[in-house]
């Protein structure tokens, strides 16, 4: 109707509020990509030979490897010449404590919500914070490591857990898995990495926050989480980059292991720039996440609520490989714009009695495209494998998309698998009974896409379910009449 | 004069639906709209309260000294009119809680006022609940989402007494309740009547009034108040119908 989209016209104009970007000198290695620069950066970083090798095949592969076709988004081809590949703070190689962190970055973290001094944060959420390539502080290790568990930068992992990364580093993401994943194995330039010994409850939530600063520089991490037998960790991973004219491109891995019995629940907002309104700028967001529920009874669950990036290419995916493992994954995608999104996941279910449950909420306004793009496969083994999904579209004013490429492929006829898919538009109905109520458009959008997403936001840490709310309302600002 | 409608005219498309309305209400009164279906009521509650779908072609309406019409739906709103809607309108995953949290503190906003904190609005929560007699449950719901036909107008009810407007427009309100519902949402109404509020009650059945007793009967016919009279208006037309009116109206 007309005045749903004055509504969404107004919405749509809101700016995006981390665009501001800081003066830290940072040393970066030159433009482009080859061999060289594979090594400069495994170099930088004082690697093992063993590394540098697994980066070198990587990069190999990825040389012979051409970016997937198949998604619902476009976009001019990426010049990956044109693009710096390692961008670091410049500060001491790897801060001990938090006193030798250049106090610029500490504020630059500050100035998004996020403490790194640890008696500040009453919250009780230990953080790795990522700024460009490298990790810049973990907090509360000395807790942690009281328990045994490991949360440190991914470089430092490699330092002082060789074994631990050797052993599970590519294990559920090869490197040859898909264009990005090879390309991210090459040039990866840190992460977080997290280990939770036999039978340990994690006392806090964990988390990850990235940061892209640095102009024309791409950012690759990678993460890599253990939970070991009986063991459970909740994690978190935030993100957000300053506005610029052009597209940068972000492309990480990220890869879960829980062995028998294990919990892992792993919890995104993405934030990342989404470009201005008429598309200009924003982020080109290829991630690959896999979980693999190695041992019996293990369990993984993805939430991530994305609300930025001009380009979201993501399937948070579970391989459900002990008996009686679970996979679960919790979405809402929110477009606006010029943003496209083509996103989803995979349920591969190998072991028996093996259960997935997929919920996922897209909601489109302005021109953007929204694709939820899902796959089930239950292998001949996976004897009374269970899945349920739920698709959910919702669609603001006429200009924008959703779409929804379920795939589903059984080869066992134990197997129980229920798709469920509604479409529906914001109804001015709706937005004009919370109005007769005193709300105004914006409150009155927000609350019905905050209900409408209500089963996702659940699954997320209270605190971060808050700022996921705000962000959901302020992505849509301007959107709808 | 709280409100006074001057020749309202509106229109839904090119069709004229209301073809020059005149009605005065003060605070303290209650008035009933009665009229056939697809006279108009709910279209005249739908203007007042800045529904968008309907344009105004002519007339004007003042409510406490304001120009009703150049405000926006919202800010009527906050200017203290209610409608309970006819339909009420389901909000899939907002309880109504949280739905007459955010309300009321945007009205209160708009007010000048400070926002309710939990303990307060909890309180006002539990003492609204026991006027219309609603249960805890039923409000912890998504809003409206699979409510029985009488939950839903209870609970319309309910947030017009959480959100205590200076004129309610109760469309219908009495349609689908039963007889003991129909009185516990009628004594909630009186309840909250007090000499600087006022009310307007569209509906089509006399037994209503014999609860929420009015002042003022009008019947409404083809886009006009064809008729106003005192309560034994509503009387007459229970007994005889509405074609003595209709033949009236063409008379003229
Ligand atoms: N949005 C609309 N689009 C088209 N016609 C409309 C619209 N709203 C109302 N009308 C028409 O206007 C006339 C008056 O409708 P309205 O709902 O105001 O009647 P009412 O008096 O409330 O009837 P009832 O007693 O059945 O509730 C009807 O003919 C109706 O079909
Ligand atoms: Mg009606």
């Amino acid at each position: 109707m007309a005045s749903d989209q004055r509504i969404l016209d107004d919405l749509t104009s809101k700016e995006y509020e981390h665009g501001w970007s800081v003066d830290i000198a940072s040393e970066s290695a030159p433009k482009g990509l080859s061999e060289d620069i594979v090594k400069f950066i495994s170099a930088r970083k004082g690697e093992p030979d063993w590394l540098l090798e697994w980066r070198l095949k990587s990069y190999r592969k990825w040389l012979e490897m051409t970016p997937p076709e198949w998604a619902n988004i476009h976009y001019p081809a990426i010049d990956y010449q044109s693009i710096i590949y390692y961008s670091a703070p410049r500060q001491k190689a790897s801060p001990k404590s938090l006193e030798e962190v250049d106090p610029e970055l500490l504020k630059t973290f500050e100035r998004l919500g996020i403490s790194l001094t640890e008696q500040k944060r009453l919250s009780g959420i230990a953080v790795d914070a990522v700024f460009d390539s490298v990790s810049v502080a973990t907090t509360f290790r000395e807790t942690l490591a009281e328990l045994g568990i490991i949360f440190c930068s991914f470089s430092e992992a490699v330092r002082e857990h060789p074994e631990l990364v050797r052993k599970y580093l590519g294990s559920v993401v090869p490197p040859h898995d898909n264009y990005f994943a090879a390309l991210n194995s090459a040039v990866f330039s840190d992460g977080s990495f997290c280990y939770i010994p036999h039978g340990v409850r994690c006392p806090m939530e964990l988390s990850t926050y990235f940061r892209i600063n640095a102009a024309n520089t791409g950012q690759f991490e990678r993460t890599l989480i253990i939970a070991d037998e009986g063991s459970y960790v909740s994690y978190l991973e935030g993100c957000t980059a300053p506005m610029r004219d052009e597209n940068q491109l972000h492309a990480a891995v990220v890869e879960i292991i829980a062995l028998k019995n294990a919990e892992v629940k792993y919890s995104t907002v993405q934030n990342w720039y989404p470009g201005d309104k008429d598309g200009k700028g924003g982020i080109y967001n290829f991630v690959t996440k896999r979980g693999l529920c190695a041992g019996d009874h293990s369990k993984i669950s993805w939430t991530q609520v994305e609300t930025g990036s001009a380009i979201t290419w993501k399937y948070p995916s579970c391989v459900l490989k002990g008996d009686y493992s679970v996979g679960e994954f919790y979405s809402v995608a929110v477009t606006n714009h010029h943003q496209q999104a083509d996103t989803g996941t995979k349920m591969v279910h190998i072991g028996k009695h093996t259960r997935s449950r997929i919920v996922s909420k897209g909601i489109s306004a302005g021109k953007s495209q929204n694709s939820y793009r899902g796959q089930v496969h239950v292998m001949k083994r996976a004897v009374n494998a269970r899945n349920h999904s739920q698709c959910d579209s919702l669609l603001m004013g006429d200009r924008c998309g959703a779409h929804t490429f379920p795939y589903i492929d059984v080869e066992n006829s134990s197997a129980r698998v229920e798709h469920e898919a509604t479409t529906s538009k914001i109804g001015e109905d709706q937005i004009f009974y919370c109005q007769q109520r005193g709300m105004d458009e914006e409150s009155a959008v927000a609350l019905i896409v905050n209900g409408y997403a209500k089963e996702v936001l659940n699954q997320l840490p209270m605190e971060f379910a808050v700022e996921a709310q705000k962000l959901l309302a302020l992505t849509l600002e301007g959107s709808v009449g | 004069m709280m409100l006074t409608i001057n020749n309202l005219q509106a229109r839904v498309g090119d069709k004229a639906i209301l073809r020059g309305i005149n009605l005065s209400v003060k605070a303290g009164e209650v008035h009933a709209i009665m009229g056939p279906n697809g006279s108009g009521k709910s279209t005249l509650a739908s203007v007042l309260t800045g529904r968008e779908d309907y344009e105004v072609t002519g007339g004007d309406v003042t409510f406490n000294g304001k120009d009703l019409l150049s405000l926006s739906a919202e800010d009527r709103a906050r200017e203290g009119i209610f409608l309970a809607f006819q339909y009420p309108v389901e909000i899939p995953g907002v309880s109504t809680v949280n739905f007459m949290k955010t309300a009321l503190n945007q009205i209160r906003e708009y007010r000048g006022e400070q926002a309710l904190d939990a303990v307060a609005f909890l309180a006002r929560m539990k003492e609204k609940m026991k006027l219309v007699e609603i249960d805890q449950s039923l409000l912890s719901r998504s809003l409206n989402e699979g409510f029985s036909g009488g939950e839903k107008k209870r609970n319309e009810i309910f947030q017009m007494a959480m959100l205590e407007p200076k004129l309610a427009i109760l469309d219908e309100t009495d349609s689908g309740l039963d007889i003991d519902a129909l009185r516990i949402v009628a004594t909630g109404v009186n309840k909250l009547r007090t000499p600087q509020n006022a009310t307007i009650v569209v509906t089509h059945y006399q037994r209503l009034l014999d609860y929420i007793v009015p002042d003022f009967v009008h019947v409404l016919y083809q886009g006009r108040i064809v008729k106003s009279g005192g309560r034994d208006l509503a009387l007459q037309l229970e007994e005889k119908g509405y074609d003595w009116i209709k033949a009236e109206a063409a008379a003229v």
